[in-house]
């Protein structure tokens, strides 16, 4: 892809957006983070593709893409589920909760399936504190989790 | 309904709209009644929507359809009423009672005896555990006694996403008396008058910050509103820019008018998709109506807001490493001075306040400095907002006075401590924070306090811990924050928090020995100072409050290798009791093989092959083992 051309629709809509901006560094956060919601993830070529165009060392972009936890460089299963460790969700025992995610869905914390349908992190507070432990599965949020209703919740999410 | 927008060129312009528009105030405060008329009023908050508000919504719209009411009832959704622990919250105007805990199946009753037939839903009313009383209005709930909204006045009361309902509740009022009737040192004089601090953290005085950036030649300055709420357990931000935009964006205009800026940008968390989109919104009907853009209410001042979204990184609360994140680099802080009034965003002077800072600004304008001083203590006026969370029984958001005890927002609104435990210790700060215990929960809050505690005020985040908690599991637990969020760049903050990381692993697995507890002191004394910015400087509070106020515990666990608070699972043992059957069942699901025993006779753990992973504890129908 170093050339420039390429046949992914994503990266053509990519390419598009990023002739658009501003050739500064001023403009790599914004660029990056549409990227990533065009691909689902910041794959090599996105990066090397808005490094090219905007001027900017890819080197330095990667170095941007691996300070800030909301970019990712691998793509996320189909159901992403993020059991919040603020402090608040913590103290009611969020942990034993991704402990049974982890044990039931037979994965580690911090990865994606190899069949792309489970990403399993843990995020810093969502600002749902007043129903903490809170759960989310896409946009879907649960609130007030339970050990016990971890099975449940996968239930939903098995196609 | 739509109705075309017509730009608002002048103050007269802006209160005669106001005048207009007034009856929604009037009927949303209850001072006005209609015939039949009603309005529900729901809260749209994110704490809400996880517990199924939208659907609330829906359910309520299918049922007003149903029975023909649309007319006359008006369904709204609106900002945070703090008390989270009850939602979602459903309040009816303008008979002013406010239904709890209202799930989609409640809908049909509301609407039938309450909407229809005038009479109250008692079982969906507040019950007050302290009366034992089914309370009807909010003013009366012991929660919200001994509040005061000035931060949050909007919230719930004021629709976020409808600029004719900001405008009736005195919305952009400020900023139009600003620029057509105040010159800015008129302006920055007022803010210092009022003795407003940041919110943020340090509390530094906004005025003299407003001031010092005032006073920098050029005309290219920037006011940046930090609303990258990072604190784990803090959500007020959020609230604000979800319940109340248009109050941030005013006062970012008025701080651009004080300093002599001309653009405005807003940091937030691209995790906060609701913020942002009403955000977005509440810039584009200030454009229409004239509020933001070219010649301001006809005063000839000219400014503009954008959002630029952060990407995650705690430290990007720090001001320096802020502007690198929005410059487009790794967010990584620089060395003060220069500080950001003189060089910051792009080498201009900058001024970066907190959501919560500008909340208070138009208000401040409005109401005057010495009403703004007159609330809280000396030194330290006006009110601070806190997410008052964890093992209380009262969770949600809280404005209080400054000076107000901890022992009242704990006790008194937060209701004390769930199921009937014992309290054992309040953070305050975050992970830059500290943890305060009971005997110095009757100290008035304020900066100054805080810090003589050990702790901080820092944004606002307030959890409660009781009796199950272990103050060394949750000193680790920050403190794995701070190693997870520290920058990398200063070694004190990057190589230290791991290395107290690991004294702290050594205490809770039992191998720390008394000299290790010094070396914690001394480790976390020696990165406070010498850390390059906050994050490192504050990051060993929580574990040095908990060694100061918390050292028995320690010891507990150096010495007697005992977690009194059993969470720490290296210091357990699992035991079966004589209640045990025999059924074999832990015997048959132990991953290691390590419990013996015939079956219908006690069984028995090998403890020297236990791993503790406690599932046979969790799968023993009889409960017969136990954890100690």
């Amino acid at each position: 892809m170093p050339d420039g051309r390429t046949d992914n629709p994503q990266l053509i809509a990519l390419q598009t957006y990023l002739n658009g901006l501003d050739k500064d560094e001023g403009s790599l956060i914004v660029a990056l983070q549409r990227a990533q919601e065009l691909i689902g993830y910041l794959s090599e070529d996105a990066i090397f593709m808005v490094g090219q165009t905007l001027n900017i060392p890819v080197s330095k972009v990667y170095g941007v893409v691996t300070f800030y936890s909301f970019f990712r460089t691998r793509p996320r299963g189909k159901y992403d589920i993020k059991v919040c460790l603020g402090t608040a969700c913590f103290v009611r025992k969020s942990p034993a909760i991704l402990n049974e995610l982890a044990t039931l869905l037979q994965m580690e914390v911090g990865t994606t399936r190899e069949d792309l349908k489970y990403s399993l992190n843990t995020v810093r507070c969502l600002g749902a504190c007043g129903s903490a432990p809170i759960v989310q599965v896409n946009d879907d949020l649960y609130a007030n989790v339970q050990v016990s209703d971890v099975a449940g919740i996968i239930r939903r999410y098995l196609d | 309904m739509h109705q075309s927008i017509k730009r608002v060129n002048s103050l007269e312009d802006l209160l005669e709209l106001q005048r207009q528009y007034s009856h929604i105030a009037d009927f949303r405060t209850g001072r006005r009644r209609e015939d039949g008329h009603r309005e529900v009023l729901i809260c749209g908050d994110t704490g809400c929507v996880a517990n199924d508000s939208t659907e609330v919504v829906r359910e309520f719209n299918r049922q007003l359809a149903a029975e023909g009411l649309e007319d006359q009832v008006k369904v709204s959704v609106i900002g945070c009423f703090g008390f989270c622990v009850q939602g979602p919250i459903v309040k009816i105007m303008p008979d002013n009672t406010m239904y709890v805990k209202v799930k989609p199946e409640d809908v049909p009753d509301i609407v039938h005896q309450h909407l229809l037939d005038s009479r109250r839903v008692k079982r969906l009313l507040y019950h007050d555990p302290s009366s034992g009383r089914d309370l009807e209005h909010s003013e009366d709930f012991p929660f919200y006694k001994k509040q005061k909204r000035v931060v949050m006045r909007n919230l719930g009361l004021v629709h976020p996403e409808k600029m004719e309902e900001s405008i009736a509740f005195r919305g952009y009022e400020a900023l139009a008396r600003c620029v057509c009737e105040k010159t800015p040192q008129e302006v920055i004089d007022i803010v210092r008058a009022s003795g407003l601090r940041g919110r943020g953290g340090a509390g530094f005085p906004t005025g003299i910050k407003w001031q010092a950036a005032a006073d920098q030649p050029g005309d290219v300055k920037y006011i940046v509103c930090n609303a990258d709420e990072g604190d784990p357990g803090a959500f007020m931000d959020r609230a604000i820019l979800e319940g109340d935009p248009n109050s941030v964006l005013e006062a970012i205009a008025i701080a651009g008018y004080a300093i002599g800026a001309h653009e405005g940008i807003i940091y937030i968390r691209a995790e906060y998709p609701s913020a942002i989109h009403r955000l977005k919104l509440a810039l584009t009907q200030a454009h229409q109506y004239g509020f933001l853009g070219k010649n301001i209410f006809g005063s000839g001042f000219d400014f503009d807001i954008t959002l630029r979204y952060g990407a995650g990184a705690f430290v990007c609360g720090e001001e320096t490493a802020l502007l690198h994140s929005i410059e487009g680099g790794r967010g990584e802080p620089t060395p003060k001075p220069p500080f950001p009034f003189e060089h910051g965003l792009y080498g201009k002077p900058t001024i970066i306040n907190n959501v919560e800072t500008l909340a208070n600004i138009p208000v401040i304008l409005l109401e005057g400095a010495e009403w703004f001083s007159s609330i809280g203590r000396p030194g330290c006026s006006g009110t601070k907002v806190f997410c008052l969370a964890g093992k209380v029984r009262n969770v949600g958001l809280v404005e209080v006075p400054m000076g107000t005890t901890l022992r009242e927002i704990i006790f008194d609104i937060g209701g004390g401590i769930r199921d009937d435990k014992r309290f054992k210790a309040v953070q305050t700060g975050g992970p830059s924070g500290g943890c305060i215990p009971e005997s110095h929960l009757d100290t008035p809050i304020d900066y100054d306090s805080l810090k003589a505690l050990g702790s901080i005020m820092g944004s606002g985040g307030m959890i409660v811990m009781d009796q199950d908690n272990c103050m060394v599991d949750v000193a680790k637990f920050f403190l794995e924050f701070a190693i997870e969020e520290s920058c990398g760049k200063c070694a004190p903050c990057r190589i230290g928090t791991k290395r107290l990381h690991e004294l702290l692993t050594k205490v809770t697995s039992g191998r720390a020995t008394d000299n290790d507890l010094e070396l914690l002191e001394e480790f976390g004394q020696t990165i406070c100072a010498s850390s390059l910015c906050g994050l490192g400087q504050s990051a060993p509070n929580p574990v040095l409050t908990t060694l100061r106020y918390f050292r028995d515990e320690y010891e507990q666990h150096v010495h007697d290798h005992h977690c009194a608070a059993e969470v720490c699972i290296d210091l357990m043992e699992f035991e079966i009791t004589d209640a045990c059957i025999g059924c074999n069942v832990c015997k048959k699901n132990c991953p290691v093989s390590c419990i013996d025993g015939a079956i219908r006779e006690k069984h028995h753990i090998n403890q020297a092959d236990c791993i503790k992973c406690g599932s046979c504890m969790s799968i023993c129908p009889v409960g017969a083992i136990i954890k100690k």
